[in-house]
């Protein structure tokens, strides 16, 4: 392997790894929020039970979304220095920008609200965690209009003299069209992942031999509420996606075809459900088709034309010729992805987030009004549903990335011009070995440690001490929610 | 003034933020295995910067991101030619980072004492390693006319980038040791004084032979007297914590710290990374800066947002101003470990 695959290889591992982490925080912190707030206006203590056993569970959550992120600030530098050279001026912006705004407000407030139970009057402490949800959301937005300029540059023009793009207008970038398709879309699943990951602990516990009775009608909450949220954050996935398909479409119509398999330009175009024998165009394959399906994804009509790759790949080596030229790519280049893994993560994305919401469906069908489920089967569908909510974002994400390929930055600049020079590959290899052994260690601590708190159940309740009494007693020990 | 010194200022104030805050939570975590003495004073001394140190650690991240954005061709070449001590640098930040989270969440000694280790290598590493990584950049390093880093690891491993290192990682210790008798109660709060007087003393030492050294190398006026008060500075902190006055002993260090680095940017300036192969190849605020339109949006921003941060930033700090002792940390929580 040269550089160029080490690099792509860490960028994809540690990427992906990061944002195991990432929606599940984003939904948690705003579901905690929530649950939280309902616990001061109904006073219930199984509110509070609640926030304080999902807050543990986030944190550990937490931490490792915060140790996996440093590294992402650093490795567009450690790998990708030439393309940090091109995009930094436009690029730069949004990471500063994103630190300033959201990683101080995360950080500072989820500092006071695990040691400020016994600090902080309780309105504010429930406030905390709100600041900690805004902030981020903050971080999603920035990242993700940092990300979008990657598909779709906007707001720069090219310098020849530098040779670099430099930013001509900020506001561009922050509503680019990408960007406002695939926000939502992404925290729309990132609620998604959080409400799967409560309704599924909680129906898990729910159903589990050793719960006592009165802690039910607490896990039953927890379902309720968690399924509640997973199916109208899953309308809002699959609306949001659909219009995220129509603006890939027009951005970068080769991610479109290569996302079907299709080779040919087709009028109406469906879509397949799953091909035995790969898509690789040679020869006749086995699929199961809906017609037109993929003309309404791509156009929003019923019959509207989808472009194939054969003719987009001619149409690029035409306009792929000049500005900026050969510094920056090769006209001879196919400018197509890799077509299998296209075609399977766009169904598997799909696929998995529509098996979550039904899952997330059928279990508040089996606990409507009063029924109580008690088979294993239901335990076992409600730890799978979080699992899929959190692979179908990955899917997502390795689709998004490399349906763009070969491009790192579409039109500009492709992948293998962007990695860092100096860097020899027994450097990239040690970094890459190290950084993945560490992180499956990681991996394997953290879901020892959540099974542990998921199995020990939610503590019992206890009333935190209010600091905005006078019988507050100074000299107690510190309260912590870990 | 050109709005590529301004942000050249930006951010030196935000390695000044890093290593003034920064700098004591290292400072806490390579003093673990010396000042505590059981399990219940170790659970004080993290608790000291519990709420902080991920506060603390994002002024590193905007640091990064600040660069990236005004200078890309310095983040560019800085960390991709610093690979490997980079990559230390962050395996420990990882390490450290998640045991914080997870040390407390099993009762078992053998699980603290391992999260324990994980935190001291994770304080010593970068501050070790960021001193040398800065010595370096002061000092000038192999950089091309493509303004590539043509050294390597060992490039970096000279007398003065290790004396670099030496100093950072003495300095941070003893700005531990002031922040934690200031904010603990007890027996460790006199010990941590002790300790501040010796690690004070030995970081006197090799801070002035550093200085003095850089002085030689890149020193104008201006770091001549930043260096000046930096060193009065730490002399300060080490009277007043043989006098007993933590407050005072604390924002000695803190002085000192921030104006050393002070002086190493002023020593830098218009360079930001001289190159040791022509003077000619040399990155400087000019030739590795965004365009003006990027810095215009940036400084916005930053004006905007500095201050607030810097307000809940200090809230933070006053809501947890008290100092913890050893009835803070309830039996409960160490009931398990025997
Ligand atoms: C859609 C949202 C999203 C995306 C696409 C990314 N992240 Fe992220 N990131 C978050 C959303 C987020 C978060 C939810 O806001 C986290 C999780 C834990 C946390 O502290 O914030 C976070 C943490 C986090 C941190 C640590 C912050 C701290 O210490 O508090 C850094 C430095 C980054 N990220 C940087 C990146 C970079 C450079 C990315 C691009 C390659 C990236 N993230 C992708
Ligand atoms: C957090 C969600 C993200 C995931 C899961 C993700 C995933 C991936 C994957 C799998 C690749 C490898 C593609 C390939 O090798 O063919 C990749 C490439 C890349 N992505 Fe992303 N990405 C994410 C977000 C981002 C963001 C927000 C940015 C920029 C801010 C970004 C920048 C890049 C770059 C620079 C590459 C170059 C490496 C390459 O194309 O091989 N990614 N990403
Ligand atoms: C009706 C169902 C869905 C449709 C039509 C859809 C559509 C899309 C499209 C077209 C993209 C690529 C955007 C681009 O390349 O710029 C995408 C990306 C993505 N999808 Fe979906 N999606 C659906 C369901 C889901 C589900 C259920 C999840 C997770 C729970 C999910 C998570 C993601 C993520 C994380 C990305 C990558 C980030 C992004 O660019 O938005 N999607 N989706």
């Amino acid at each position: 392997m040269d550089i160029l695959d080490i690099a792509r290889w860490q960028f994809g591992i540690i990427t992906v790894y990061h944002f195991l982490f990432v929606p599940i925080t984003i939904g948690l912190t705003a579901l905690v929020a929530t649950m939280e707030t309902q616990w001061l206006r109904t006073r219930s203590p199984e509110w509070l039970r609640l926030t304080k056993f999902f807050g543990k569970l986030m944190l550990i959550n937490f931490a490792i979304g915060v140790v996996t992120g440093i590294v992402q600030e650093f490795q567009f530098g450690m790998n990708w220095s030439d393309y940090s050279r091109f995009v930094g001026d436009v690029f730069g912006a949004p990471l500063a920008v994103e630190a300033l705004l959201a990683f101080f407000l995360e950080s500072t407030f989820l500092g006071l609200w695990i040691f400020g139970w016994d600090k902080l009057p309780r309105g504010l402490h429930a406030g905390c965690m709100w600041i900690v949800h805004l902030g981020t959301l903050a971080s999603s937005w920035f990242i993700l209009a940092a990300n979008s300029w990657m598909q779709h540059p906007v707001g720069y023009d090219y310098n020849p003299d530098t040779g670099r793009a430099e930013l001509t207008d900020f506001w561009a970038v922050m509503f680019n069209k990408v960007q406002l398709a695939t926000f939502p879309h992404v925290v729309f699943a990132a609620y998604m992942t959080g409400a799967a990951f409560i309704l599924g602990i909680s129906a898990w516990l729910y159903v589990r031999d050793r719960t006592p009775d009165p802690d039910r009608v607490m896990y039953r909450k927890g379902i309720r509420f968690g399924a509640w949220v997973l199916l109208v954050a899953g309308l809002g996935v699959a609306i949001t996606g659909d219009y995220q398909g129509k603006i890939m479409t027009e951005v970068q119509p080769m991610k479109m075809a290569a996302a079907e398999g299709l080779y040919e330009t087709e009028a109406p175009a469906s879509f397949s459900l799953f091909t035995i024998g790969t898509p690789d165009g040679q020869e006749e394959k086995f699929s199961i088709k809906i017609p037109r399906l993929l003309s309404f994804l791509a156009t929003g009509t019923w019959d509207g034309e989808v472009e194939g790759i054969n003719d987009l790949r001619a149409q690029y080596q035409e306009e792929f010729g000049q500005d900026p030229g050969a510094r920056y790519y090769d006209p001879s280049e196919l400018y197509s992805p890799n077509i299998p893994v296209t075609y399977w993560t766009f169904r598997y994305m799909i696929g998995c987030g529509f098996l979550a919401a039904f899952f997330g469906a059928l279990i508040l069908f089996l606990t409507r009004k009063g029924r109580a489920p008690t088979s294993k089967w239901f335990g076992r569908m409600a730890i799978a549903t979080p699992i899929l909510t959190v692979v179908a974002s990955s899917f997502g994400w390795i689709f998004t990335e490399m349906g763009r390929q070969p491009w790192v930055v579409f039109g500009l600049m492709t992948t293998r011009n962007g990695v860092s020079p100096g860097v020899s590959t027994t450097e990239a290899w040690i970094s890459i070995i190290s950084l993945v052994l560490i992180y499956a260690v990681l991996m394997v601590i953290e879901l020892g440690l959540i099974i542990r708190v998921v199995k020990k159940g939610a503590d019992p309740f206890q009333e935190p001490p209010d600091p905005g009494r006078d019988t507050d007693d100074e000299d107690r020990p510190l309260a912590f929610a870990y | 003034m050109e709005l590529t010194t301004v942000w050249f200022c930006l951010i030196a104030v935000l390695w000044i933020g890093y290593f003034t805050l920064e700098g004591f939570d290292f400072g806490v975590g390579m003093l673990l295995p010396w000042l505590a003495r059981d399990d219940r004073e170790r659970r004080i001394m993290i608790n000291t910067i519990g709420p902080v140190w991920d506060g603390n650690e994002v002024w590193v991240l905007t640091a990064g991101g600040a660069t990236f954005a005004a200078f890309p061709e310095w983040y560019a070449t800085l960390f991709s030619g610093f690979y490997l001590p980079l990559l230390l640098i962050l395996l420990a930040l990882i390490v450290r980072g998640v045991a914080f989270e997870y040390r407390h969440q099993r009762p078992e000694a053998s699980w603290h004492s391992w999260w324990d280790r994980a935190i001291i290598v994770g304080s010593y590493v970068p501050a070790f390693l960021w001193g040398v990584a800065f010595a370096n950049i002061v000092r000038g390093v192999p950089i091309d006319a493509d303004k590539e880093f043509t050294g390597s690891m060992f490039t970096l491993l000279n007398p003065f980038g290790l004396l670099g290192g030496l100093v950072t990682l003495l300095l941070f210790l003893t700005h531990g040791a002031t922040f934690l008798a200031l904010k603990t109660d007890g027996e460790i709060r006199f010990r941590a004084r002790r300790v501040a007087v010796g690690s004070g003393l030995l970081a006197a030492a090799a801070a002035v032979a550093f200085l003095v050294w850089t002085q030689f190398l890149t020193g104008n006026a201006g770091s001549l007297v930043l260096f000046l008060v930096a060193a009065l500075a730490l002399v300060g902190a080490i009277a007043m914590a043989y006098a007993g006055r933590e407050g005072w002993a604390f924002i000695g260090t803190f002085v000192c710290i921030g104006l050393a680095v002070a002086g190493l940017f002023v020593g830098l300036f218009p360079d930001v990374m001289p190159s040791s192969t022509s003077e000619a190849f040399s990155l400087t605020t000019t030739n590795a800066s965004a365009t003006d339109y990027t810095l215009k949006v940036m400084t916005i921003v930053a004006a905007i947002f500095t201050p607030i941060v810097l307000g809940y930033q200090a809230w933070t700090y006053w809501v947890f101003r008290k100092r913890i002792a050893e009835h803070h940390i309830s039996d409960q929580e160490l009931e398990a470990v025997a």
